[in-house]
């Protein structure tokens, strides 16, 4: 059995030192500190219901080992209210009917949040191709979409003191 | 959760110079790049064991610079990067193109060119348009450093030219490519999906004909460069029915096989259909042939 590993994080704002074992994956991890809002779909990549922030990117939790956290800035879908886009998608979708199961909006929000960082006022096709890789397998994407959207329209143009 | 976390032991290296001491140890140390393929046959339980080099650390490998008429990119610059980059936009449209397709914006964070080449999946998305820009590896190992054009890399089905004790630190590419230029790839779905097939190809015309180079992906057990194709166009391409010519030798030479993922005759003749759509716009894109 390999030795446990201490890696360093700043974790939902907080810094952390957190145990794993070398070939942990970064989901299982966050899930075992009870962050449970990060869902494992698929296992593969394909789905997107284990997605976090890594260091402000966009990234599946299942395809990143523990270990390559180490030193990173992680935010999860319980994170998400102390980020200012994050936090207008999250209301968005709770108003426009965005979430049906659950399972796949914690991954839906970070990746929508993620666009409105980089791309603050998308069309819709760049929203479609921003999300394409998170499926919802309940009902479809229209009034996801149409969140986002009601999202990007709340948040206005960037907010010009927010640059680095 | 399938894999076995106990399976792996990783190793994060804070230097080149460290990763390639390391590898020149054990050359049996597999390499971690983006982990969109590795960590997905952990996971699947196909990887086994095994001693993983975990290259993301590496800022060494992250960087886009230009040399001389090449840009430089390092093998550690992911998809997302890429399509961000201005000399990329600007100079290299095609691989933009490649890189907005290949996965979606999560693998994009993660998937790296240099791991995309030393994966050698004959499906591989960004390796068709590599090719048709007529790229150059930069290969280390501890002791020498070697450049290898990237159609002598694919040697057969997931075997390449790499030394196992060697790491591909940067792709070289023109800052000035030819101006014709074609990518497409067709799979289940526009994103996220696959390719069933796929076609890169970047030329221009000569007095005698059209000088390019095409690749295919998806229709052999490597990346695919045709070079009995662009030996055809190269004298042929101008001349009566050369468009239909040039494909149907195109689907004659092709031998790809029935998989979960398409058919054989839908490969070839979708593979055929994409030519002619590359041959119609260099056509159209011919000097003298709109009325100048």
């Amino acid at each position: 059995m390999p030795e446990p590993v201490v890696l360093r994080v700043t974790l939902n704002g907080e810094p952390r030192e957190l145990s794993c074992l070398p070939g942990e994956r970064l989901l299982d991890l966050l899930r075992g500190l009870g962050l449970t809002g990060v869902k494992e779909g698929c296992g593969e990549g394909e789905c997107g219901a284990c997605a976090v922030l890594l260091d402000g990117r966009l990234v599946n939790s299942c395809l990143v080992s523990a270990l390559q956290a180490d030193g990173a800035t992680l935010l999860t879908i319980e994170g998400a209210g102390q980020d200012r886009e994050l936090a207008a998608v999250q209301a968005a979708f709770a108003e426009r009917g965005g979430v049906q199961c659950g399972i796949c909006t914690p991954g839906m929000v970070l990746a929508a949040g993620a666009l409105l960082k980089r791309s603050a006022q998308p069309a819709e096709e760049e929203i479609r191709r921003a999300l394409a890789g998170n499926l919802c397998r309940c009902t479809g994407y229209v009034r996801v979409v149409d969140s986002v959207l009601a999202a990007a329209e709340r948040l206005g143009p960037p907010d010009p003191s927010a640059q680095e | 959760m399938r894999g076995n976390a106990a399976d792996l032991e990783l190793r994060r290296p804070a230097s080149l110079e460290e990763a390639l001491e390391l590898l020149a140890q054990d050359p049996e140390l597999k390499v971690l790049a983006g982990g969109t393929e590795l960590l997905v046959r952990h996971e699947d339980g196909s990887l086994g064991p095994a001693r993983l080099l975990d290259l993301s650390a590496l800022k060494e490998l992250k960087q886009i610079r230009r040399v001389g008429d090449e840009l430089e990119i390092g093998a550690g610059v992911c998809y997302a990067d890429i399509q961000a980059h201005p000399d990329v936009i600007a100079r290299l449209p095609l691989l933009v193109q490649a890189a907005e397709q290949t996965g979606a914006r999560a693998i994009q964070e993660r998937g790296t060119l240099g791991g995309n080449v030393a994966n050698a999946s004959p499906a591989a998305d960004s390796v068709p348009v590599l090719l048709a820009l007529g790229v150059g590896l930069l290969l280390r190992s501890r002791t020498a450093e070697r450049r290898l054009p990237l159609d002598e890399f694919f040697l057969d089905y997931r075997r390449t030219a790499l030394r196992p004790d060697e790491l591909i630190t940067a792709l070289r590419l023109p800052l000035t490519p030819p101006p014709l230029q074609y990518f497409r790839k067709v799979g289940t779905r526009r994103a996220q999906a696959i390719s069933k097939v796929a076609l890169a190809a970047a030329g221009r015309w000569t007095a005698r004909g059209l000088e390019c180079r095409v690749a295919l992906a998806s229709v052999a057990p490597v990346p695919l460069r045709c070079r009995e194709l662009e030996a055809f166009l190269a004298v042929e391409a101008g001349r009566g029915d050369w468009k239909e010519r040039a494909a149907r030798q195109l689907m004659d030479g092709l031998r790809p096989i029935d998989d979960i993922r398409s058919t054989a005759a839908y490969r070839r003749q979708v593979a055929g259909n994409l030519l002619l759509a590359f041959l119609r716009r260099a056509e159209a894109g011919r000097p003298g042939q709109d009325g100048r």
